[in-house]
């Protein structure tokens, strides 16, 4: 008998969990949001997504096989990398800035810095915030040729909010329409009623905890009505519209970028609320999610070392 | 508040019903070869008193305690010393061990099995017979039982704590014997709790055993001094930490023992075989062992002498069904992997858990992707993947500022790891080096 039975070290059985689950379940989450995008923009909105997802995985795939390393397109983070990035693009925008983007991503932001697990931010929010500045005009067009929307007319809510008002951007967009997402703005972030569907989801399926998102909403609010108008209404405008419920639930979350720490996602997520409120407030930009989310990502490994738990028992001494 | 737990934890399958209604069997030897360690429990190895060709009875003391934290073994056949050299042992390594030609007469020493009033026995004498009886930890540690029953002070013992919570998946045994002994288990109780004037005694039993609940809550139902704690079902629940924090709400770190915080925590069949050696002169020569798994013929519970081979346990179970690919001595989450069934059963052999499948190798590592799962479940509160790094940089240091000495190894977050990396093997090895490293600095400071 000798020599033939495995020998490890224990434990000896693991649960049914892995990391290409996960992955698909943060894609089953984003099929509501990307279902609405389509319907709403239409069919320019489906190629960005398509072209931006293949670069995405065709990218990993190539770089992987060019280093000789192990191809690891199964894990489906290369597939979440694209749709966030997808999601995160104008309607319009033409096609080989995603696909682009999708590259950087995956190649400079991930690949470059060791592959999954080994980036230090969100590749696809690092890639948008390399197209914001490389490609500023495009994306902050949001012109729309299926919602009959063109570009010199038709800023976001939140860049009518801020040259306008709350009494002049309610006319123009009433939170109804902000909910359910008939407005401007990348494919993705529009519908705050398809985000949380998805949100749900990933809750529920014990992908997320509620922790960083609550918190980081709510962070911007008391940070909007305390610096801004101090009306709730504005209040309201602001955590519907700009990319905040999607930033919150579907990129602030992001494991490898985040802290580990229970205690440290608190502190982030309230970092990246104070950031968000800082930039839409008194920034040049009306917007400012994605920056904060990439800045509290450079700081997170810090927030980690600071708010290590006290282990069991620390405390206890001799009776 | 629902029931007595700890924070974290996971729920791996528990296997029990496999085994769990099969009633313990005993199972005499059939091999002539009993094998008896000199090293079946935490300390210093014990120091043979017999010598080849010498002749030996049941319930013979053949090897003696060789120091402070140390057992005696007994033989628990009689017959003749043959050999006394190294075998191996469920762990892996060879360790010096008594070889007895069992004559299969089981002839006992004088006085075997003679009921005692232990009434009136004075406290010196119960932990005589304890140390005398080898009694060890018998949930898996080992850790000499008459040392944990001798505290610097007696008096500030607030709680004996039976450990009943078998919460380690498939185990068996100690609910079969909760189910089948349970007045030995109260009477065992009643002797640790006669050494401890201020103590009350607790068994804290998981709630997956319902039927072991209400029979010994039926038992000591006038005992004014023992209560039942029903334990919610949660993996490490009986780990020692674990299970004072849900009875008692104390809390203790890896520097401290339970009697630093007025308690002590014995296992269900250590409680047993004190009564057994105190009431009945029967010092611990047997062991309950489940025999399980999806490999096995037919799971099952058997009662055997120490020193009897694992092979013959298999084989009494009905042999493989399926060729297994995994045999582990315990269970699946803190047993070890054996690559050979010529091992015997020791003090602490709980049971031969047996896979068809090998989910570790199944299973293969991908890259963390930092979901904090592990922090979630660690009973210790501690942050494995970070500790992961260090181990994996052999920065001992950086272990110990994360708290790495407060590991369980109870295997929880690897258990729920989704790039199945191995943590708590990483912490083991780092664990050892750093008490290595510690102990070269003390020997350092000594020589000075």
């Amino acid at each position: 008998m000798a020599g033939k039975f495995n020998v490890s070290s224990s434990p000896h059985v693991r649960d049914n969990s892995s990391t290409a689950n996960i992955m698909k379940d943060v894609c089953i989450a984003m099929i509501p949001t990307l279902a609405f995008g389509c319907f709403q923009f239409g069919l320019s909105a489906l190629i960005v997504v398509i072209c931006t997802v293949l670069a995405c995985v065709l990218a990993e795939y190539l770089y992987e096989k060019i280093m000789n390393k192990p191809v690891t397109i199964g894990d489906f983070s290369a597939v979440v990398t694209g749709l966030i990035l997808a999601l995160n693009m104008p309607p319009q925008i033409p096609v080989w800035m995603p696909i682009l983007g999708g590259v950087f991503a995956i190649i400079v932001v991930k690949q470059l810095y060791g592959g999954l697990g080994q980036n230090f931010m969100n590749p696809a929010l690092a890639a948008r915030c390399f197209m914001l500045i490389s490609f500023a005009g495009s994306m902050t067009n949001f012109s729309s040729v299926a919602m009959k929307y063109d570009s010199s007319s038709t800023p976001t809510p939140l860049a009518f909010l801020k040259a306008k008002g709350i009494t002049d951007a309610l006319e123009q967009y009433n939170l109804v329409n902000i909910f359910l997402g008939r407005i401007p703005g990348t494919i993705g972030e529009v519908s705050t009623i398809a985000l949380l569907i998805g949100a749900i989801y990933l809750v529920v399926r014990k992908v997320i905890s509620l922790r960083i998102p609550l918190i980081y909403i709510a962070t911007v609010a008391v940070f909007v009505f305390l610096f801004g108008d101090h009306n709730p209404t504005t209040v309201l405008y602001h955590v519907l519209s700009g990319g905040l419920i999607f930033g919150a639930f579907f990129m602030a979350t992001d494991y490898v970028s985040s802290p580990v720490t229970k205690m440290g996602q608190v502190y982030f997520a309230i970092f990246i609320g104070i950031l968000t409120g800082l930039f839409r407030l008194f920034g040049g930009n009306a917007e400012g999610v994605s920056y904060a989310i990439i800045i509290g990502n450079v700081v997170a490994p810090l927030i980690e070392k600071a708010t290590l738990p006290k282990a069991f028992g620390r405390e206890a001494k001799k009776a | 508040m629902g029931l007595a737990t700890f924070i974290g934890g996971v729920h791996p399958y528990e296997g029990k019903e496999l085994s769990m209604e099969h009633p313990i069997t005993v199972l005499q030897p059939n091999g002539v070869e009993m094998v008896f360690p000199l090293s079946q429990h935490i300390g210093a190895p014990a120091k043979p008193l017999v010598a080849v060709g010498d002749e030996v009875l049941v319930g013979q003391i053949i090897a003696e305690a060789g120091g402070f934290i140390s057992a005696n073994v007994v033989s628990s056949v009689s017959g003749k010393v043959k050999k006394i050299e190294p075998r191996r042992v469920a762990n892996g390594s060879m360790v010096n061990s008594i070889i007895i030609e069992n004559d299969k007469e089981y002839r006992a020493v004088e006085g075997f099995g003679k009921k005692r009033d232990y009434t009136k026995l004075s406290k010196d004498e119960i932990r005589k017979i304890v140390k005398d009886a080898g009694i060890v930890g018998l949930g898996g540690a080992a850790f000499p039982t008459h040392v944990k029953l001798s505290p610097k002070n007696e008096n500030e013992i607030d709680y004996i704590i039976v450990n009943g919570a078998e919460c380690e998946p498939y185990l068996t045994s100690d609910y079969r014997l909760m189910m089948e002994e349970p007045e030995k288990l109260v009477e065992g109780l009643k002797i640790i709790l006669r050494l401890f004037p201020n103590a009350k005694g607790i068994i804290g039993i998981e709630n997956n055993k319902p039927e072991a609940i209400a029979k010994i809550k039926k038992l000591v139902q006038n005992e004014s001094k023992i209560e039942v704690v029903e334990l919610y079902t949660k993996y490490p629940q009986g780990g020692e930490r674990s299970l004072i924090f849900a009875c008692t709400g104390r809390k203790l770190n890896s520097s401290l023992l339970p009697a630093d915080v007025g308690c002590i925590v014995d296992n269900t069949d250590t409680v047993i075989s004190i009564y057994n050696a105190v009431a009945e002169s029967t010092p611990l020569i047997r062991r309950i062992v489940t025999i399980t798994g999806d490999a096995v013929t037919t799971p099952q519970n058997f009662k055997v002498r120490t020193g009897t081979n694992y092979q013959e346990l298999i084989e009494a179970a009905g042999g493989f069904k399926t060729e297994p690919k995994k045999v582990l001595s315990g269970g699946p989450m803190m047993g070890q992997a054996l690559f050979t069934l010529d091992i015997p059963v020791t003090k602490s052999s709980s049971s031969i858990t047996t896979f068809v499948e090998d989910e570790v190798e199944e299973n293969p590592e991908t890259p963390c992707i930092k979901c904090g799962r592990c922090i979630d479940v660690c009973p210790s509160y501690l942050v494995p993947v970070l500790m992961m790094d260090k181990a994996l940089n052999d920065d001992t240091e950086g272990f110990e500022k994360l708290n790495g000495m407060e590991c369980v190894e109870c295997g929880s977050c690897a258990y729920v790891c989704p790039a199945k990396r191995p943590l708590t093997q990483g912490f083991k090895y780092m664990r050892q080096a750093v008490a290595a490293k510690r102990r070269a600095e003390a020997a350092k400071k000594e020589g000075k």
